[in-house]
């Protein structure tokens, strides 16, 4: 079946590979520079990474990243799966209605959303905060989610319901022990993505944070005027690393269930 | 009826968590500052010192800094924006006029950086940092000195000169070099420094952004169009480096504090804005920022390296502060273009 790669196919690919992580590599290996420079190497240090970890503010700004990335990651997949499973099973009018709805928003410019958003907090009289900037979070990702869980129901067997039902399982329980696990893949893709576009965002969460709460891409950006320090490639290295072991274990545990089930 | 009552469930649920994130009897000031300029541990002594809570946020462009206060105003109390946004603002009554009686350390600052003509008299704004821009080169690569705007068009430097990608900045070099206002609003005198720059263009070798700090550091060009404080930064990296100020002027900026008119907290504002005017907090913005105090005694007491990055007396005569363009401004992206794609 599998056909070795011609050595011409190898080499494009290998340069694609080169391209993209080439940046990465660099700033990985930066990190360790002992100079604050980007353009001489002053041997290898640590110091970057000590001083990240003494930095209040960075740290601070890490931790309100992370904690708004997952309680905004956990709450749009709940809200964006069962919306999914609405449009999906709704008339077809109304379906492709709602699915023009629901993706309006990731085309929207993002300072769009954010200055639209940020008015309608302030109509709300809502304080800018952390609950505004999770709020924002959740509204983004929510299209995303729905996104990524549609295909999955669209290749869901539609006699599958039906089954469970005439088996005796009751509406809820059908949907729980039958749709659910169907379509968890896209589910756990959605969750993600969710994750990723939220640590991502700079322009939303610029415009409905306030109260002193600042994220880390709030963080980066505003110190362009001065040059990025040298802590944020340390930072950076470590969240590479850190979402790469992830998705390393989430593909090994998939490919694990694959071939479970080929057996 | 369920879902009626779940959906004001949530919404009670909602508007209960908004509620938790601002109820403290601390007065509360918000400061909203460009990213990652100010000393570490001053906001801290404010806090202890006045017993009150400061929200510190930042911005990264005048621009947005503009759209959020005009949107949320009421949020914040004291920012911090460039002259010619402070210009806009008071035209349009966004900031209060400032009780001078509050903020004694205002006479501590340097006559230069007052009185300014984008704020007469400092009613609305007090001076946080400023700057100049100016040449920064590398003395193993030129013969002699450089000593004006005119070495930048010297053949003998042929791909290797940094200019500064940035209209308004790019442009302010060919004026000055033609002897022409910088703030010109002449179709003739906008042509002349294209015309300028495009016979500039053979030496260039590139229009860079803020990496042309580590790339001088690295000794990749003769000399760059550079900031001030990016200047003070990268002589400390490279001891071939050495910056002047054009004998024919350069361009004065500044950031200065405000408050808004919106601002609940004026007087507590005022007292920070005095704080921040102190010489032991200029002197720990000095070192952790690089770019110039407004202080006088902390300006005197600079080390003789860093004191050149100053301009002189004769020199801050001959600057200029940028103005706003208006419709011109347009004119000036357009010959931008051009030189760059010619």
């Amino acid at each position: 079946m599998k056909k070795k790669l011609s050595p011409l196919s190898l080499i494009y690919s290998l340069l694609i590979f080169v391209f993209l992580y080439a940046p990465i590599a660099v700033l990985i290996i930066y990190s360790f520079n002992a100079s604050k420079s980007r353009g001489t190497w002053g041997g290898f240090s640590l110091k970057w990474y000590a001083e990240l970890f003494s930095n209040k503010d960075i740290m601070q700004a890490l931790i309100t990243t992370l904690s708004i990335a997952v309680i905004s990651a956990v709450v749009s997949v709940v809200i964006g799966t069962a919306a999914a499973v609405g449009i999906y099973y709704s008339r077809r009018r109304t379906k492709a209605l709602l699915t023009g709805i629901s993706n309006i928003p990731m085309i929207n410019a993002d300072i769009v959303t954010g200055i639209s958003l940020l008015l309608l907090f302030i109509f709300l009289k809502l304080d800018l905060g952390y609950v505004t900037l999770l709020l924002s979070h959740i509204t983004f990702n929510i299209p995303y989610v729905i996104l990524s869980v549609m295909p999955k129901l669209r290749q869901l067997d539609k006699n599958a319901f039906e089954a469970a039902i005439d088996l005796g399982a009751t509406p809820l329980r059908a949907f729980f022990s039958v749709i659910i696990p169907e379509i968890s893949p896209g589910i756990v893709t959605g969750a993600i993505l969710a994750f990723t576009m939220s640590i991502d965002d700079f322009v939303i969460s610029f415009f409905t944070t306030g109260g002193g709460v600042s994220t880390l891409s709030i963080e980066i950006y505003t110190m362009a005027k001065r040059g990025i320090k040298p802590e944020i490639n340390a930072l950076s290295a470590i969240m590479f690393l850190v979402v790469m072991t992830l998705l390393l274990i989430v593909n090994i545990r998939s490919s694990k269930v694959e071939k479970k089930k080929e057996r | 009826m369920k879902k009626i009552f779940a959906l004001t469930l949530i919404t009670a649920m909602l508007f209960s968590l908004a509620g938790c994130s601002s109820s403290e009897d601390v007065p509360t000031l918000t400061v909203y500052n460009w990213g990652d300029y100010i000393g570490d541990g001053v906001i801290e002594q404010f806090e202890e010192e006045f017993g009150c809570k400061v929200n510190y946020e930042m911005f990264d462009q005048n621009e947005d800094m503009y759209t959020k206060i005009t949107k949320a105003g009421g949020e914040y109390d004291v920012v911090i924006p460039s002259e010619y946004m402070i210009e806009r603002m008071i035209n349009e009554g966004l900031l209060a006029e400032l009780n001078h009686d509050n903020i004694p350390n205002m006479e501590n600052l340097s006559q230069y950086v007052l009185d300014r003509d984008f704020d007469p008299g400092n009613k609305y704004s007090v001076p946080y940092m400023w700057g100049t821009v100016g040449i920064v080169y590398n003395k193993t690569m030129v013969n002699g000195e450089i000593t004006s705007w005119n070495d930048l068009w010297d053949p003998q430097y042929e791909g290797q000169i940094f200019m500064m990608n940035s209209v308004r900045d790019s442009m302010a070099v060919a004026l000055m070099t033609l002897g022409l206002n910088p703030n010109t609003r002449e179709q003739a005198d906008i042509e002349a420094a294209q015309a300028k720059l495009i016979e500039q263009k053979p030496l260039i070798l590139a229009y860079t952004g803020d990496e042309v700090k580590d790339k001088m550091i690295a000794g990749e060009a003769a000399m760059a169009v550079i900031y001030s404080g990016d200047a003070a930064n990268i002589l400390m990296e490279n001891e071939d480096l050495v910056y002047v100020l054009p004998e024919e002027g350069t361009n004065l900026w500044f950031d200065n504090m405000c408050i808004l008119e919106s601002s609940e907290q004026k007087e507590l504002a005022e007292k920070f804005i005095n704080f921040m005017c102190e010489k032991e907090i200029c002197e720990i913005n000095r070192d952790y920022i690089c770019y110039n105090t407004p202080h006088q005694e902390v300006w005197d007491s600079l080390d003789e390296a860093t004191l050149h990055t100053y301009p002189s007396a004769d020199i801050i005569e001959k600057c200029f502060i940028y103005k706003d363009l208006g419709e011109m401004a347009k004119v000036y992206d357009e010959m931008w273009t051009k030189i760059m794609v010619n």
